[in-house]
């Protein structure tokens, strides 16, 4: 089983919950904006304490209400890519690629920066500031950043929603590679139905 | 016009002296307390903030005297210091640097908390997700990010110190090589008659670090909202 989640919170008057319960590869959380899908996600990587319930991936327990156990965000070795790429400003590429990398235990890194480097196609970009990056350049390092850091899963937060249609055509055959080349189980938030459908075995519908 | 002086030379290294020593005192308590009102929901936040202003709206007299009462000879703080480690903070260039620390201080706590605002702390959650704690969290993402603005803070605050007169005075009194810093040596001379060339001479001086202060600090800043750029996709 990659996903065995049961969660709920409020926020702002507002029940939030999410079961989960699948071995697919790739589950996608499917929702209209402002449903809560940001706010489950942040929930499994640690962000944000849920209320009750528990959050079990690949067998691992990183959140248990009833038996008190709640794993810290950075223990939990998820790979989160944002929506909006979020690099450190003040790092170079390299140096953005490599932060997660240096900390992971030895044992956790499962990737190395050249054949992320290659996967991705950012060669090019290593001496770059983010500042100079396009859109889809930046959404290219962040998800290799989310990769070299040893995730044992991915949660991706509508990575492809702030570019443009080519762009996005690009970073969703990346991602179809990942699904397909990785073993590695992914959460995927989207209000995109058609993303949704081609990238997930399971889609749980939010909101 | 003619150059300074041996003695005024001394002036204007022991004003350096006091406001450097004062900046590396003041630093540490400014970010603690810039970081207490801007990151944290601590009770009594209110009167905490009114607080750190006070030196900037109290008459600096004022400042001098409660200086003096609690450092002084018999105020509780000077005694601990006398007893506890042998330090005299009167009539010493010691007590001026702690007057112009006092001063400095709600300045600097400002422009720190201007910048700590600053930090995108999306970042911060950013670097917990990949695997830092809250300390390597603070000391590679937010402490750099924060940086050109708390250098901007410590350069205004070493201004805001070399031209630091009335608490200092009231404090520590004016004492040459001692405590005659640049603006309490200008004060001197204006009370003796025919001083007018060194008046001008210290006075240019003060000009000169007050401006450079200024530009340095307002250069920092403008590097900061650079570097510091929000902008990543």
């Amino acid at each position: 089983m990659s996903f065995d989640i049961d969660i709920a919170i409020h926020r702002g008057g507002k029940r939030i919950a999410a079961r989960i319960e699948s071995a697919s590869r790739v589950v996608a959380l499917f929702g209209p904006s402002g449903a809560g899908k940001t706010s489950i996600l942040q929930m499994i990587a640690g962000l944000l304490p849920p209320e009750s319930g528990h959050i079990v991936i690949s067998g691992e327990v990183l959140f248990d209400s009833t038996a008190g156990i709640d794993v810290p965000p950075e223990k939990r070795a998820c790979g989160y890519v944002f929506q909006d790429g979020r690099l450190f400003p003040h790092r170079r590429v390299r140096e953005n690629l490599l932060y997660g990398w240096k900390l992971a235990p030895p044992e956790r890194r499962w990737m190395a920066l050249d054949v992320a480097v290659g996967f991705l196609g950012i060669a090019h970009l290593l001496d770059r500031m983010p500042g100079t990056l396009s859109g889809g350049e930046a959404q290219r390092v962040a998800i290799g950043r989310a990769l070299l850091s040893g995730p044992r899963f991915l949660l991706m937060d509508e990575p492809l929603s702030s570019l443009d249609a080519a762009r996005r055509h690009e970073i969703m055959l990346l991602i179809e590679r990942i699904r397909d080349e990785m073993e590695i189980p992914i959460l995927y938030v989207s209000h995109d139905r058609s993303e949704v459908e081609r990238l997930a075995g399971t889609v749980i519908d939010v909101g | 016009m003619t150059p300074l002086s041996p003695v005024e030379w001394a002036v204007v290294a022991l004003s350096l002296k006091v406001s450097g020593v004062a900046i590396a005192l003041v630093l540490p308590v400014s970010f603690g307390l810039a970081w207490l009102l801007e990151r944290t929901r601590i009770p009594g936040k209110v009167v905490l903030d009114a607080l750190v202003h006070l030196p900037l709206v109290l008459p600096p007299v004022v400042t001098g005297w409660l200086l003096l009462l609690a450092f002084g000879a018999n105020g509780p703080a000077g005694r601990f210091l006398h007893d506890a480690f042998g330090i005299t903070l009167m009539f010493r260039w010691t007590g001026a640097a702690l007057a112009a620390a006092v001063m400095a201080l709600p300045l600097m706590v400002r422009a720190i908390r201007l910048s700590l605002e600053g930090v995108d702390r999306r970042l911060e959650v950013v670097a917990r997700t990949l695997g830092a704690g809250p300390w390597r969290t603070f000391f590679s993402v937010t402490l750099p990010l924060a940086m050109p603005g708390v250098l901007a803070a410590m350069v205004l605050g070493f201004a805001r110190s070399i031209g630091e007169f009335g608490a200092t005075i009231t404090f520590v009194s004016n004492v040459p090589g001692e405590t005659r810093t640049l603006p309490l040596a200008i004060y001197t001379a204006l009370q003796v008659p025919g001083s007018e060339a060194a008046v001008t001479r210290l006075a240019l001086i003060s000009v000169a670090l007050s401006l450079a202060a200024l530009v340095a600090s307002e250069w920092l800043t403008r590097r900061g909202k650079n570097g510091g750029r929000r902008h990543v996709l």
